[in-house]
């Protein structure tokens, strides 16, 4: 397939590429991320699209591209459409997540927190898929194994990008459910393990003393140009 | 490298911490330091007799690829189950070109296995240290009675095994270069219920009480062995019986031997009285 020009556009300049959304062509002007070639389209979100700033993790998609066997993932948002695309969307994933009172998890007071509350990963072959599938280059398989081993923080911190998009999950042969799990790493982690930070405490009690209430709601009142111009002139201060 | 390229597996960092800092500071004593990989993976905790089963061949040939980008082409492991997957595991490897092929291939953007790591046990390193050993006996465990326990993983199959099958003498003779009185065990190659301990403790307790029982017949007053799995379910299950016979990592008692200070902290059952009693521990 070689893009066309977009002669029913009116604008000769935009180069169009053709994707399958799916399974049904479009044509759409090359550049765009998946997300908006999605509305180019004419589809409009009503899951699966958040923060469109490749934070959020809400806009997971699988794609394959021309004369590629191989499934690829990534989030819609990040990912410029190339011609020959064939893609879906997943708005939500159903996967389990353990509950569990965050004041009885300290990690030195059990074999293995991890292991206890997501036993699924003790499946772990090793494939490396969940690696292949993550959108933000964590090494996934890795942060699992730390956790197989009871290494509470190496998960935490080898996890630390995670945006919970889920992709690692739903490539997973072994059923496990990664993002979750490393989630609860991270917040014991935050709990348990990192030092404790006064400063958090004292801006907490800041905010709850409402404190803040009447910028907060300046803000929500604001212009949309002026709270754009507010954000880039912020005072940003060193720590400390 | 001085020392050993060292492969811990999960258990050495949960449950079986107690053989790990013990085996860390006899080797470092003997002069032979255990070095951990810089990267490893879980071994998979069985290995698969499928045929055609290469999907769990895989974590224990990714720790082989880590030895092989570490420029290492041995390593040691402590742990009897993670021995033995990753052995079988990498003989297979060896000896099956077409299953190396279909790994590499698999592995795909991941650098080739090209076969060339060797995996130990620690008893491999352990035989021909034996005047180290003897040197480094600082207080001999003389009045100490214990009956060897070898278990399966050690031992079967017969290609891995790291001594003879039937009649295996090399944790005997670990031991009596300690000082320690061994028993003749007849039932040390015996299988301890292993992973039944899951969902099936009425089978494990079975094994636990028969090889239990007859060690202290016989006088023992300690089982010694280095399986992670046989310590658990010989140390924990002795509660459904009437014994409570301490339960010893053979690197534990050399720790002790050697003057080294220990914390057997992961015991069910405390060992500090009887080596109170018999003047090893103060």
């Amino acid at each position: 397939m070689t893009p066309d020009k977009a002669e029913d556009e009116g604008n000769e300049d935009v180069e169009m590429v053709e994707i399958f959304v799916m399974g049904k062509r479009y044509r759409v002007p090359k550049g765009l991320t998946i997300m908006t070639a999605l509305e180019y389209a004419g589809y409009k979100f009503t899951r699966g699209c958040g923060c469109r700033g490749g934070f959020c993790g809400a806009c997971s998609t699988v794609f394959r591209t021309e004369d590629e066997y191989k499934l690829k993932m990534d989030l819609a948002c990040q990912t410029a459409v190339e011609d020959g695309m064939f893609l879906v969307q997943l708005p939500f994933m159903p996967a389990v997540r353990a509950m569990y009172d965050i004041e009885e998890v300290e990690p030195e007071e059990h074999d293995n927190i991890l292991l206890d509350h997501y036993p699924e990963i003790a499946r772990c072959v090793s494939c490396n898929t969940c690696t292949k599938a993550c959108p933000q280059d964590i090494e996934v398989m890795d942060y699992v194994q730390a956790a197989l081993r009871g290494d509470v923080e190496r998960c935490a911190d080898l996890s630390f990008d995670c945006i919970q998009c889920g992709l690692c999950s739903i490539r997973c042969p072994a059923d496990i459910k990664h993002y979750h799990m490393a989630q609860m790493a991270r917040r014991i982690t935050g709990r348990y393990i990192h030092e404790h930070s006064d400063e958090l405490e004292k801006r907490v009690q800041e905010i709850k003393n409402g404190e803040y209430d009447e910028t907060m709601k300046e803000m929500v009142e604001m212009e949309i140009d002026k709270l754009k111009k507010t954000y880039e002139e912020r005072d940003i201060r060193e720590e400390g | 490298m001085k020392g050993h390229l060292y492969y811990p597996g999960c258990t050495m960092k949960t449950k079986a911490s107690d053989y790990e800092t013990s085996a860390m500071k006899v080797m470092e004593k003997l002069g032979q330091p255990l070095v951990e990989m810089e990267d490893w993976y879980c071994c998979g905790a069985v290995q698969s007799l499928t045929e055609d089963d290469i999907m769990h061949q895989i974590a224990p040939i990714r720790t082989m690829c880590c030895a092989q980008e570490q420029g290492e082409d041995e390593v040691v492991t402590l742990c009897d189950m993670c021995y033995n997957v990753l052995r079988q595991a990498n003989d297979r490897m060896k000896d099956k070109e077409d299953d190396l092929e279909t790994m590499n291939e698999f592995l795909d953007e991941d650098p080739d296995y090209e076969g060339g790591v060797e995996v130990y046990h620690l008893f491999h390193i352990l035989k021909g240290m034996e005047d180290e050993i003897k040197d480094a006996v600082e207080m001999p465990l003389d009045d100490l009675v214990v009956a060897p326990y070898y278990g399966c993983m050690l031992l079967r199959p017969d290609n891995v095994a790291v001594d003879e099958t039937e009649d295996p003498e090399i944790m005997e003779d670990m031991l009596e270069l300690l000082g320690v009185k061994v028993l003749e065990n007849p039932k040390r190659t015996e299988c301890c219920g292993s992973y039944h301990t899951v969902n099936r403790s009425d089978i494990v307790e079975k094994r636990v009480e028969d090889i239990v029982s007859y060690a202290v017949e016989e006088g023992a007053e300690a089982i010694v062995l280095s399986c992670p799995l046989c310590q658990f379910n010989l140390d924990f299950h002795q509660r459904a019986t009437d014994f409570d016979v301490p339960i010893f990592y053979i690197t534990e008692l050399m720790a002790l031997a050697f003057g080294l200070d220990i914390d057997m902290k992961n015991h069910k059952i405390d060992p500090r009285s009887l080596l109170k009693e018999k003047g090893i521990l103060e």
